[in-house]
This record gives structure tokens, C-alpha cells and sequence, in this order.
């Protein structure tokens, strides 16, 4: 692991990303993985509400987590390069690509994930108003759509200007088609329901207005 | 009026997707010791294999198989129709990404990382790596050219009064469908094995699997509840993961995964055929047609594949909407040491209607005339000009009026004013609008593909059990043949649950493909319904003391004379009588036949027509452009289900113009394929819709022939009318030349080409159609066509 890479981390969770990748491997917090013990480290996530103590590679990333160690398959592997958005996530209600990020980074720190994002048995507006438009076909992308626009339309509200905002000054930004279009290409769509994603948004946002 | 057809029912897994508890195959809970397999790729593109040592991937940690082309049980080969697809490549590696040889491990990684342990010793063979070279040696053939011809094309084109040649070279297309391939097997006693695959066609890896394992196709079981997306990628290459995790499930007696990574998908999976179009096209001073030659190349890959019917459909589609009298139409199917090429979403038709539709305008630029003037001029008419060139009658034609009403309602010959009084006051912003029609071939041209089967059960509770050989990709089969079903009892959709497609319920089964996944088993689930409504009615009219024909379903309610019952009620008086409540159903498409000697016949039984009007915007000095607006009119029959349709004609169309405009596939020199992710290879996002997006359905449509409930197929043809975000832009970059002289594009027409396309004309460059002396003489090709590379 190259200084420079590790520079980049921030300082409380880089010192366990260390510990975790040192060779030496103490066998108390070793997993097998295969033949091979690797070192492990032990994680505490909390996940839609609930708080889950997780002994991991620390090379794990948030999205394998998530689908391999907590069962939350609702977020999706579409590239595995966080180019597509289908396994974006909300981090203390921010949105991230989850297979771009390591698990042990987020330790404490509050997850939601599709499967979180309902009231009970009462649909988040985003998932009703996706329900109404149609906006999915095959549906592969379409927890990453929803918890990528329930994190934009935060970002919005928080009046977060985007690339395509005309005024920068502005302190609320409205959120048109187009700025929706803008705030959402990070979050693609093979089906190109994207009309539909469109008028599902518009419908929620205007909901929470 | 029903509730059930023609109503814009959700989809069935709506609920699902919206709170992320859809269970695709890498979401099901893992079988107990599970081994996940990792296949590896070869990394040449022609060699041969002379040394393959895997003892450092047999000893890595974690490794419990490994397995190559000498330790296939049965067949070695997965050749959907024809052989050529070998699972391992054995002594010759035909592409680079090839499969070699595939491990199985306690742990992905573990597997992953055992597999880069493989030493693999090549001799370089020469390899055809482009289309050119392919098409000018004629042993790089996968399957013999094929030619359909009529009337005297020859002494017709050299005899018109204008005459125009040229290239139009057209990029290939990866599927990109947000869900991998994947398969999980699982071993079962006495040679079972139950295959879970992301797959279009669960027959056939039923079939190709027992064959792989030598073992009868009744041991095999293959499950399909829903895809992440399949747009023809998953009609035969799913056999890949699925016969490689069966082979490993059966020599290690544990159940395996093959979850392919998104850039290993992307190499190792065949992709839509690039194609090479040579024109040589001759026409009167109005613009029409009199004769036209077609030579089709299309880039196959190593191996036949589905290439066949591919390049039959490339050629039934080079006529679009146009009576062409006199026409040859020679198609190649060339060989080259790439991927082999397979079925994408029109299945070789878009090629052929990207042709005549380049050749619609430039010979409209040639006459100097609006493009659609010239379109409407050649459309099919009454008989005899209504034809094919493969012999069938055009007898549901509705392009005319239907090209009518989207002239009228999207401002066609205004907004051309508009463009034409933009550009003269813009000089390095130039605007663009193409109106594209399109006609479309519905069946499979493999005839016997057109059937299909169905089971349908109802329970006393009045549930009703729905499955057919049909799978879901998120196109809204499912509740489409839902909504047939509850018509069918008079029950609403609810009641009817649609199970996962299993080889086990229904046999045999075609892929679902060609657009004709609901004609085909709405049909036959209607048959099945209809069989237990039938014996009910019976039971019924018993009861009610009336003839059975007097007996209706309607509103979940059985009725007769004065008499009503709950559907569940007769269910339960038709168990107690021992009546059966389990009914197969099965469907053929009446009416289609054809002669593969003659070229000739029926093929389609019906056609779905359609029309777009793109208008752009190009910046002459990046070749950037964007959509200002696109609006679209297109024929679905009588919706079975407005809201899926309008969502398969939106998609259609985005997934079209990214074909022809974004996304671009790039070779290196020695093959390797260097766009293989989404940071490369860019497939449309919701920022390239255009901002004014109209798309409605044709309302006059009905299907002349007896297609469910006069419903069309929409799967497939509203891909092709992307290509009018393509002659849209073409249409704009002619615009920076001041003499509106013509000038080449190809496809896709990325900022770069569109770019340089602009400069050449700057340059007083060459037209992309040679303009022929009359009478015609003997002139080489364009000098133009390398230059566009």
C-alpha cells in the first residue's frame, strides 16, 4: 500500500486500515479466507437503524458489507467501478457510491439504504412517487436512483448550487427538470426510464415542498 | 370496459423494485458450500495454445476446482444454433477475452486471485481484427453471403437519371444491462442440476448444459425469475456462466456461483454487429428510387452465434418503408477475431434501416430537397408497389398518415423554417432536424421459434397460478400476460401471480426475443385460461341449471341466468366434483412461412410502425451537440398496457440514439477491447434527454391481425428510431457547409467524428456519397470512406 494512498485517508480511520493490512497477521482477528488467514478488523456500522458489530477484511468495501454480511441485497453491483450509481447509499443522509468506499471507514456512522428508507409500512414519497411513474423497467438501478435523489433533494433543499444552476447567488436554487437531469447523470439507467425518473422526482420533491 | 386490457396496470414487480426487495440471483440467500467461480480469459486474439500450466491456480489458497476444455463432461460447446462457440477454447484462441479455463473457490477472491496465477504459453496466428479486412478475403466467413435480389437493379440504377455510391460504416453496440451475467448451479442426486440464470432463453441452457454435462435434458432444470436488463445480451450468451458454474457444480458436488465483474462481462460477451454498408443508388429528378444496390457486411466475430438471422434480419429491414422495385441486397457475414458478435434489441433490423435511411438523405441533399418530401415520395403504396423485396405484401401499412399526424403535431415544416433561420444568423452553433419513419418485422425469421406454452393453475381460494416460457426483464411481460389471464377469468390482475420461468413447468420454450415475448405467451396463457374457464363453465352451468355457453366471468364473479357465484365458490365446487383446475396452453403465429432457398415468403405477421422527429444542436468548434427536443409517435396496436409501452418506446429510442451517437466500442491493434467499463464506454444518461421529450402513442393503431387483443410487439422497434437523432446531427454538420454539399458520418457519431466531419467540409472535403456520371461508370470506392476512420 503506497504512503500516498494511504495520506489520503482520514487520520482516526487510516490508523485501523493500517493495522488491518499489516502483514504478521495476529491470529485472534484472523478469518480464513480460503487457505489464506488475512487480517481482520472489527467494525461497527449502523445500518437503517440498527447497529451492527462486524469483524471484516478490512478491504471490504461498504457495498459487500452491506450484501454479503448483512443480507441488504436492495443495493446493487452494477460496475463495481462507482460509475453507474446503482449501489449508491446515504451516509448521514449524504449520498455515496457504497463500492467505492471501505466499510471500516464508516464505522459509527449512520447508513441508510433502501430497505431504510420507508416509515414503517409507509413508502418514503421517492418510492411511492417511482411506484406512480414508472420509473424503472428492469430495476436493477433503481434503489441507487432512489437513494441518490432522496440525497439530492437534500442537497437541493441545503440549496447546494449544481452545473447547470444559473444563478451561483442564489440561495435556493429551484429545482427544474434540467437541474434534475443535472444532479441525477451520476446514476444511469440501461432501460432509459429516465422521463419517468424525471416526473417521479418532480412529483416527490414537490410533496416535501 | 375491462379492467384489465388496455389499462396501465404497474408493473409487476413495481412495489419490489421501489423498496429494493426484488431478489435477483446475486441477491438470493448463498446455499450452504458454495464455491464461487472465476473464468480466465485469454490475451491474444488469433494463437495458438501451446503450453497451458494451472498447477499455480490448483494449489492457490481456497481453490477447490479448476477446469478447462479436456475436463467438459459432454460437449465443449454452447453454439446456440450452429457449433463454434466452444465454453474453453481448446488448441486455438479466436479472441481476445476468450474463456481458458475457470476456477472454483471458497471465496470470490480467492478465486479471482488463483486464476491470475495461470501460465499460458501462445504462438500468434494472424488475426483479422477489422471489418475491411475481413470482408476482402472471402474465407473470413462464419456462414455463406446471402442475396436477395428483384427486378434489374443493375440496368435500372445505371439507366436513372442521378446515381449515388457510397460507405456508411456503422459501430457495434455493448448491452450494458445494469445486471451481469451470472448463474448459480446446484448439483441434485442422480445427475440433477438446477441452474439459476439470468437468461433470456432458459430452454436452451437447459439444452446446451445437459448437453455440456452429457446428461438427458430432463436432469437439467433451468429458473429464471427476473433479469437486470437483457436487451438480447442474455438470449445466448447467459449459456456462458451457466454451462461453466453447472460443469464445476457437477465435478465438485457443491452448488457454484459465476457472477461475471462488469469488465470481464464486457470482454468476454458478444456485443451488436458493427456493419459496413456499401450503396450504389439510382433515382429520377423528384428524388425516387428506381433501382439500388446493398452490399451488408457485418462484423460476426469468431463465430456464427445467432449471426445467421442477424444479418437475414439486416437485410428484410433495408427497405424500411419504402417500395424499392428493383434491388440487390448481398450480405456478408464476416469472420474476425473478435468477440463473436450476438442479438441486440432489433437484431440486426436497425442496421438496416440505419441504411436506407442514410441513403433517404443523401439523395435528398443531392436534390436539395427536404428529406421527409423525399420518404413520403418512396413509401409503400397500394399493390403492386407494396412488395417487399423478400416477397411478402405490406398489407398493414399506416406509415403515411402516422408520419402525418407527427409532421402536424410536432411543427414538422415550421420548425424546419426555424432551423434553416437559426443557422443562417449562427455560425458556430448549427441546429439539425431529421424525421425518421419506421417499419418493423414482427416473429422470429427462424419460423419455428414462433410458439410458445404456458400453465395455468387456479386454487379453490380463486388464486390463480400464472407461468409461461416467457422471462421478465423488466419490458412488463409479466403483467402484460397477468392482465390476459385475469381477463380471461373476469378477475382482477391481483389474483393472478406470475411465477418464475422454470424449463420444469413449461418445456421447450423460445427465447424471449424478437419482440414477441407477449404475442406469443399472452396467446398461449390465454389457451390455458380459456381450457379451465371452459371445464368451469361446465361445472357452473350445472349449478345454474343454464347452458354452459350462457355461463360469464366477469368481475370476479361466475354468472348464469339469475344465478351468481364467487369464482373461489365454483373452484371449490369444481374440486369436490373432480374437475381439473390445471391447464397447459400453447400458441404457433398463424400465417407465416419462408423459403430460405428463394429468399422469399411471409416472415413477419405483422409490422409496427413508428416516427421520430429529432432536432439538435451542434457546436462546429468541439463537435459537442445536444437534443432540443424530440418527439415521437408510434403504433402499438390497441395498448395492452399504455404505460409499459410508452416506457419500451422511450428506452427504445434513448438506448437507439446512444447507439448511434455515444457509444463506441474501441479496439486496440491487437484486438483487446479498451472500452470495458462505463468510464470508457458511454452509454446515455438522464442529462443527454432532451428537455422537450414527447412520445405518444399512435391512437388509431389496431393490429390487422389476431395479435392479442389487437396489440402490437414494442420491444424492438422504437430502437430504430434513434436514427433520427443521428441524421439530426448529420442534418447539423452539413449545415457548416455553406454549399450544403453532402459529406460522410458514420456511426456512431461521437463529438470527435462529428468534429472531424465539420473540419473536412471546412476543407472542401469529399462527399460520403459519390456523385456518378450518367450513364454510370465504373468509379472506386469513396476516397472519402478512410479518411472517416
Amino acid at each position: 500500500m503506497p504512503v500516498g494512498r494511504r495520506a489520503v485517508l482520514g487520520t482516526g480511520t487510516a490508523a485501523v486500515f493500517i493495522a488491518g493490512v499489516a502483514p504478521g497477521p495476529d491470529a485472534a482477528a484472523g478469518e480464513t479466507r480460503g487457505e489464506a488467514t488475512v487480517a481482520t478488523v472489527t467494525v461497527e456500522l449502523h445500518v437503517n437503524g440498527a447497529s451492527h458489530r462486524l469483524t471484516l477484511d478490512p478491504r471490504t468495501t461498504l457495498l459487500d458489507a452491506l450484501r454479503e454480511h448483512l443480507a441488504l441485497t436492495g443495493s446493487k453491483k452494477g460496475c463495481d467501478h462507482g460509475q453507474c450509481g446503482a449501489c449508491t447509499v446515504l451516509l448521514d443522509g449524504r449520498r455515496i457510491n457504497a463500492c467505492l468506499t471501505l466499510a471500516v471507514l464508516h464505522d459509527g456512522q449512520p447508513v441508510t439504504t433502501i430497505e431504510g428508507l420507508a416509515d414503517g409500512e409507509t413508502l418514503h414519497p421517492l418510492q411511492a412517487a417511482f411506484i406512480e411513474h414508472d420509473g424503472f423497467q428492469c430495476g436493477y438501478c433503481t434503489s441507487g436512483q432512489i437513494c441518490s435523489a432522496a440525497g439530492m433533494l437534500e442537497e437541493s433543499r441545503a440549496g447546494m448550487p449544481s452545473f447547470v444552476t444559473a444563478d451561483l447567488a442564489e440561495p435556493q436554487p429551484p429545482l427544474t427538470d434540467d437541474e434534475i437531469r443535472e444532479r441525477m447523470s451520476g446514476n444511469i439507467c440501461r432501460c432509459a426510464a429516465y422521463p419517468n425518473i424525471v416526473a417521479a422526482i418532480r412529483k416527490a420533491a414537490e410533496i416535501r415542498a | 370496459m375491462s379492467s384489465n386490457i388496455g389499462v396501465s396496470h404497474p408493473h409487476d414487480s413495481a412495489p419490489l423494485h421501489a423498496s429494493g426487495t426484488a431478489i435477483y440471483i446475486d441477491d438470493m440467500p448463498e446455499p450452504r458450500a458454495l464455491l464461487h467461480a472465476y473464468i480466465g480469459l485469454s490475451t491474444e486474439a488469433h494463437a495458438r495454445i501451446v503450453a497451458r500450466d494451472l498447477s499455480a491456480v490448483r494449489t492457490a489458497p481456497g481453490v477447490v476446482a479448476v477446469i478447462a476444455a479436456e475436463d467438459v463432461p459432454g460437449v465443449n460447446d454452447i453454439g446456440p444454433s450452429l457449433p463454434g462457440d466452444p465454453i474453453f477454447a481448446d488448441d486455438v484462441t479466436e479472441y481476445h477475452g476468450q474463456a481458458l479455463f475457470a476456477v472454483a473457490a471458497t471465496t470470490r477472491e480467492a478465486a479471482r486471485a488463483a486464476a491470475a496465477l495461470a501460465v499460458i504459453a501462445y504462438e500468434p496466428l494472424p488475426a483479422i481484427l477489422t471489418l475491411d479486412e475481413a470482408l476482402a478475403r472471402e474465407d473470413a466467413r462464419v456462414l455463406p453471403s446471402r442475396l436477395i435480389k428483384r427486378g434489374e437493379p443493375e440496368t435500372a440504377i445505371a439507366r436513372a437519371p442521378h446515381r449515388l455510391r457510397g460507405t456508411l460504416r456503422i459501430g457495434g453496440q455493448d448491452h450494458f444491462y445494469l445486471e451481469g451475467q451470472i448463474a448459480v448451479s446446484q448439483p441434485g442426486e442422480q445427475g440433477d442440476m438446477l441452474i439459476f440464470s439470468s437468461t433470456q432463453n432458459p430452454s436452451e441452457i437447459q439444452h446446451l448444459v445437459a448437453r455440456a454435462l452429457a446428461v438427458p435434458d430432463h436432469n437439467v432444470v433451468c429458473e429464471t425469475r427476473r433479469m437486470g436488463g437483457g436487451f438480447g445480451g442474455k438470449e445466448s450468451q447467459a449459456a456462458i456462466p451457466a454451462a461453466i458454474s453447472a460443469i464445476l457444480a457437477a465435478l465438485t458436488k457443491r452448488p457454484v456461483k459465476l457472477r461475471l465483474d462488469r469488465d470481464d462481462d464486457m470482454v468476454l460477451t458478444g456485443k451488436r454487429h458493427p456493419f459496413r454498408i456499401d450503396y450504389d443508388v439510382g433515382f429520377d429528378g423528384s428524388g425516387r428510387i428506381e433501382g439500388i444496390d446493398f452490399v451488408l457486411a457485418g462484423d460476426c466475430g469468431f463465430s456464427p452465434d445467432l449471426s445467421g438471422g442477424i444479418n437475414d434480419r439486416a437485410m428484410m429491414h433495408v427497405d424500411n418503408c419504402y417500395f424499392l422495385e428493383n434491388i440487390s441486397i448481398l450480405s456478408h457475414r464476416c469472420k474476425t477475431n473478435t468477440v463473436s458478435n450476438t442479438a441486440f434489441r432489433g437484431f440486426g433490423g436497425p442496421q438496416g434501416i440505419m441504411a436506407i435511411e442514410y441513403v433517404m438523405d443523401e439523395i435528398a441533399r443531392h436534390r436539395r430537397r427536404d428529406p421527409l418530401e423525399i420518404r413520403r415520395l418512396n413509401f409503400y403504396g397500394d399493390g403492386p408497389r407494396n412488395v417487399t423485396p423478400y416477397g411478402m405484401a405490406v398489407e398493414d401499412n399506416v406509415i403515411g398518415e402516422l408520419v402525418e399526424e407527427l409532421a402536424r403535431s410536432a411543427d414538422y415544416a415550421e420548425r424546419l423554417q426555424e432551423v434553416a433561420a437559426f443557422n443562417e444568423r449562427s455560425d458556430w452553433i448549427k441546429r439539425g432536424l431529421a424525421l425518421v419513419p419506421v417499419k418493423f418485422g414482427i416473429s422470429f425469421t427462424a419460423i419455428h421459434l414462433n410458439q410458445a406454452g404456458a400453465l395455468v393453475q387456479l386454487y379453490t381460494d380463486g388464486s390463480v397460478l400464472l407461468n409461461h416460457g416467457g422471462t421478465e426483464m423488466g419490458q412488463g411481460l409479466f403483467i402484460k400476460v397477468a392482465q390476459v389471464v385475469a381477463e380471461e377469468f373476469g378477475i382482477p390482475v391481483e389474483r393472478v401471480r406470475v411465477s418464475a420461468t422454470n424449463t420444469s413447468k413449461v418445456p421447450n420454450t423460445s427465447p424471449t426475443a424478437a419482440s414477441a415475448g407477449t404475442d406469443l405467451n399472452a396467446k398461449a396463457a390465454q389457451a390455458a385460461a380459456h381450457a379451465i374457464k371452459q371445464r368451469l363453465a361446465h361445472v357452473a352451468a350445472g349449478e345454474f341449471g343454464v347452458p354452459p355457453t350462457a355461463v360469464i366471468f366477469a368481475n370476479g364473479e361466475v354468472i348464469g341466468g339469475r344465478r351468481r357465484m364467487r369464482l373461489a365458490e365454483l373452484a371449490k365446487l369444481a374440486r369436490m366434483q373432480r374437475v381439473s383446475m390445471s391447464s397447459t396452453g400453447f400458441y404457433a403465429t398463424p400465417k407465416i412461412q419462408f423459403d430460405p432457398v428463394s429468399q422469399t415468403g411471409r416472415p413477419f405477421y405483422y409490422f409496427a410502425y413508428g416516427a421520430a422527429l429529432a432536432e439538435v444542436e451542434v457546436d462546429g468548434l468541439t463537435g459537442e451537440y445536444r437534443q432540443r427536443r424530440v418527439d415521437i409517435l408510434h403504433d402499438c396496436g390497441k395498448s395492452l398496457n399504455p404505460a409499459i409501452d410508452l416506457g419500451q418506446i422511450e428506452g427504445g429510442f434513448v438506448q437507439g440514439a446512444g447507439w448511434l451517437t455515444t457509444e463506441e466500442l474501441w479496439w486496440d491493434a491487437s484486438g483487446q477491447l479498451r472500452t470495458h467499463a462505463p468510464s470508457t464506454y458511454k452509454i446515455p444518461a438522464i442529462g443527454d434527454l432532451p428537455p422537450i421529450f414527447n412520445t405518444r402513442i399512435y391512437q388509431s393503431g389496431r393490429n390487422r391481425e389476431n395479435a392479442i387483443f389487437r396489440s402490437k410487439a414494442v420491444g424492438e422497434p422504437p430502437l430504430n428510431l434513434g436514427i433520427a437523432v443521428f441524421l439530426a446531427i448529420k442534418d447539423a454538420v452539413m449545415a457548416f457547409a455553406a454549399s450544403r454539399r453532402p459529406c460522410s458520418l458514420d456511426a456512431p457519431a461521437t463529438p470527435e467524428r462529428v468534429l472531424m466531419a465539420i473540419e473536412r467540409l471546412r476543407a472542401g472535403g469529399a462527399a460520403s456519397s459519390d456523385e456518378v456520371p450518367v450513364p454510370g461508370t465504373a468509379a472506386g470506392r469513396p476516397p472519402d470512406a478512410e479518411a472517416a476512420e
